[in-house]
């Protein structure tokens, strides 16, 4: 019965997505084309003219990259920041919830 | 002092990179505190900073997501997220985001798209500053009434209760999320993260700002439930944009990066900061920094509507912006170094004794 209603509430969740995203993509389809911004690779060397020239070849291996890289960073960080934290001395593992 | 200025590869601009860590710090604090993307104060600030408006808002959303990951994953660790009230809030967020966006293609159309958008904002804003303020006031009412009858208030307890009775309408599938301690039917998450995500849709935001307070006031959310289960979302909806604005072109990975070393640490102060401050506390100072966002607001819409005062308009925007966010920031630091020693401290006294 659980799992049935579950079943059910993800079917009206979806037929309630498609006819909000159906026009979205139609009209997708008629838009026009964004400006071309171009990046100038002549100032830049190594990796920054490496990243720029990726963005002139192609956006969508420079979305691709992006997409990759801002989680992959910001979990090391996350990491990184949690291990300095950790020499403090204070728990980082529990807390009270109270609302006052 | 050209050491200062480093080279964006895709806009071409000179950027002050100590004001990108500082501005990633401030945000990284604000956002791990109250649960927010922190749009409304980092885009004007990149916009300040040199960035044009196009790569200001990318490179926003792409810092966004990365930072909002670090908070989550710290709040993660305190128990802060319900992982699947933030999965069934996904649902009602990308279709109330879509109706939004849909609206405002529609307002478009009839010409009224930028008064609608603004002076809603400028409503929305004006009601949730009163709804944390009211709620704020009803508890301390609670409170005196209940030292005057020599009891002791719940310390769950809250001052407006609306949770309560949307919590008791049990249509089916009725569900039971743990960490939230909280059963209710899946509809009324789903229902209410659509209006947020509708809201956030026309208005163009991330969210944040609307949806934490709904988590406790319309859900039932407990404070520190609402931040952490909040950047779930925000981290989700965050990648979502950074993928859309990167392939659109938009997004300076370099700007991003160097953001995210300063809000690394700036998210560890907010979130460890909730620890020290009870729910009441932080709802209180978002409070503020609502009134904060409201005031940044209304002087842009002064500006465009007397284009001849912005001479002193926009500077004092500017000003408005920097000094909530610095004010804010100080305050939240402040009370986590303060818990922080009072834990240590604590905890040197019952080793010694």
């Amino acid at each position: 019965m659980g799992k049935l209603s579950r079943i059910w509430t993800w079917m009206i969740g979806l037929a309630l997505m498609l006819p909000a995203l159906a026009p979205s993509l139609a009209l997708a389809a008629k838009k026009k084309a964004d400006v071309v911004i171009v990046a100038d690779t002549r100032k830049l060397d190594g990796i920054l003219y490496w990243w720029a020239e990726m963005y002139n070849e192609s956006h969508f291996l420079f979305a691709i990259m992006t997409m990759i890289i801002i989680p992959l960073v910001g979990c090391v960080l996350g990491w990184l920041a949690d291990i300095v934290m950790s020499h403090i001395g204070i728990d980082l593992k529990h807390r009270e919830i109270a609302e006052k | 002092m050209d050491w200062l200025y480093i080279l964006m590869p895709i806009s071409g601009v000179s950027i002050f990179w100590p004001g990108l860590i500082i501005l990633g710090l401030g945000v990284g604090i604000i956002g791990g505190f109250f649960g927010l993307g922190g749009a409304w104060m980092v885009t004007p600030g990149l916009n300040i900073l040199g960035f044009p408006m196009a790569f200001a808002i990318g490179t926003d959303v792409a810092q966004m997501a990365g930072k909002s990951l670090i908070s989550t994953m710290r709040h993660g660790k305190f128990g802060n997220v319900d992982y699947l009230l933030g999965i069934t809030m996904l649902i009602g967020t990308v279709v109330g985001v879509e109706i939004g966006a849909q609206m405002v293609i529609w307002l478009e159309r009839i010409g009224s798209v930028d008064k609608v958008v603004r002076w809603l904002y400028v409503v929305l804003l004006i009601l949730l500053a009163w709804l944390v303020f009211h709620d704020v006031w009803l508890r301390r009412k609670k409170e005196r009434e209940a030292a005057a009858e020599n009891r002791e208030l719940d310390k769950h307890a809250t001052g407006v209760d609306w949770a309560t009775r949307l919590q008791a309408i049990r249509i089916p599938p009725v569900v039971h999320y743990k960490h939230a301690d909280i059963t209710c039917s899946a509809w009324l998450p789903i229902i209410v993260s659509l209006f947020t995500g509708w809201l956030a849709g026309i208005l163009g935001i991330g969210g944040g700002l609307i949806r934490m307070p709904a988590l406790v006031y319309l859900v039932g959310c407990p404070t520190h439930l609402a931040v952490g289960t909040d950047l779930f979302e925000v981290a989700i909806s965050g990648l979502y944009g950074t993928a859309s604005y990167a392939y659109k072109g938009r997004v300076e990975l370099m700007a991003a990066l160097i953001m995210l070393c300063g809000a690394a640490i700036g998210a560890q102060i907010g979130v460890v900061a909730t620890k020290y401050v009870k729910g009441y506390g932080i709802r209180f100072v978002f409070g503020l920094a609502v009134l904060g966002c409201l005031m940044s607001v209304v002087l842009k819409l002064l500006q465009a509507e007397f284009p001849s005062q912005g001479w002193w308009l926009s500077p004092l925007a500017v000003i408005e912006v920097l000094g909530f966010v610095s004010a804010i920031s100080i305050y939240i630091a402040v009370r986590m170094v303060q818990g922080a020693k009072a834990e240590l401290a604590a905890k040197k006294r019952q080793a010694a004794g």
